[in-house]
């Protein structure tokens, strides 16, 4: 038996050399409670950031226009269940995980706390929150913990159809009347500072970040990722004649890259708080919609029962 | 043996073959109730792009592990037999084809 100042040396030793996290592996306490706290919260984000597409399935402009929504909010649902499952690995179930989110013990993306109310939002959706998704998840996919990071390479390869269908939508309101071009130039006024939110508080005000990075969970820092989607950003807005909402926007040629103003910290707390436009819609949707599958969980649970004999599963 | 807490039904690991001659390779787990519906969660979680031509489930418990602690005595006879490489022999340039 390793004492467990030898089973931290290796597990340091693995981080050092680049090596993944298994979920046998021994690893520290806390590392697997940030663990189960991000992955388990990545997951509400992706199953909650459902309901604002969601809402406009049934009013999207074209037929093909909501075949790509329902393809996409499927894919959301998919994300969701692939990390539930990576969180599994570390110890906790999924309706622990459920529980926490539907009493307000977990948290999701803040961002999904913000009401869509044109079909231009969709398109802002896809172009921006899926934009930034992508930007952290790309980080991701070298994440120190196994399961985690294939969940992230399977997730970051359907993810790059979210953000084109997005820009898509964005491009053909931008180039189009001058109506749709003004409800294109409103979700992008609306969405860009909630955007730039989703990386998280500034590094000087991240309870996590220290950890995060030692650890290798993260390998860049919410401030660092934020200035890359915003260098990326801009210029994909200017090509379709879009302006950011933002008169401090600037190119930093010693820095190349963009100042810009930093958006509003105290509506950031405030929305994570539960004071957000759509925090009380958000989940009291997913407790109905979990209350509601209360009967097909129970009869698939009574009938695995009565089969128990003939099946292997148990 | 159904080892979760919870009323989701039994955990099983999800298996992708890509095309017929290729081998099978672990996608990750999902939840079912038996093996019909293992079937069809492992597709719809995991194949909604053309990942697979065939989908294998196995309930996760089914599954023996070796653990990373033995890593060094379980694979330990293979680590010292570096003859069986090619790269072990040396054959003169001239010899072609080997």
């Amino acid at each position: 038996m390793k004492s467990e100042k030898e089973l931290e040396e290796i597990f340091e030793k693995k981080l050092a050399n680049n090596e993944f996290i298994e979920p046998k592996d021994w690893m520290p306490e806390k590392y697997r409670q940030h663990l189960i706290r991000q992955i388990s919260q990545h997951a509400h984000s992706e199953v909650v950031g459902m309901l604002p597409e969601g809402n406009w399935i049934t009013r999207a402009p074209s037929l093909r226009a909501k075949l790509v929504l329902l393809a996409k909010v499927q894919d959301e649902g998919g994300h969701g269940l692939y990390l539930y499952s990576a969180a599994e690995t570390l110890g906790i179930s999924r309706e622990e995980m459920l529980e926490a989110l539907h009493t307000g013990k977990a948290k999701y993306s803040s961002i999904f706390n913000y009401p869509t109310l044109t079909w231009a939002d969709i398109g802002a959706i896809g172009w921006l929150v899926d934009g930034a998704a992508i930007m952290n998840q790309v980080m991701l996919q070298r994440t120190s913990y196994g399961p985690y990071s294939r969940a992230m390479i399977r997730i970051c390869k359907e993810e790059s159809f979210h953000q084109r269908q997005g820009y898509e939508i964005m491009m053909r309101l931008a180039l189009g009347t001058p109506e749709q071009k003004q409800m294109a130039q409103d979700a992008l006024n609306r969405w860009w500072y909630p955007t730039l939110m989703m990386f998280g508080p500034p590094d000087s005000e991240s309870p996590h970040s220290a950890d995060a990075i030692k650890w290798r969970i993260k390998r860049e820092t919410n401030d660092q990722l934020r200035q890359k989607f915003v260098n990326q950003t801009v210029p994909q807005a200017e090509f379709i004649g879009l302006k950011v909402p933002d008169p401090n926007l600037k190119w930093n040629e010693e820095k190349k890259g963009y100042d810009f103003t930093p958006p509003d910290w105290n509506e950031f707390w405030r929305v994570i708080k539960g004071d957000g436009p759509c925090n009380k819609e958000r989940l009291s949707a997913r407790i109905k919609a979990h209350q509601e599958g209360q009967w097909v969980r129970d009869a698939a649970a009574a009938y695995a029962k009565k089969h128990s004999k003939e099946m292997i599963v148990s | 043996m159904n080892t979760n807490k919870d009323n989701q039904g039994t955990l099983w690991e999800v298996f992708l073959q890509k095309k017929s001659g290729q081998p099978f390779i672990h996608a990750g787990s999902i939840h079912a109730f038996d093996k019909e519906m293992a079937l069809q969660n492992a597709r719809d979680t995991y194949t909604r792009r053309g990942e697979a031509t065939v989908v294998w489930v196995v309930p996760s418990h089914c599954i023996v592990s070796s653990t990373p602690e033995d890593i060094g005595s379980f694979f330990d006879p293979a680590n010292d037999k570096i003859y069986r490489h090619p790269t072990f022999y040396n054959i003169p340039d001239a010899i072609k084809n080997m």
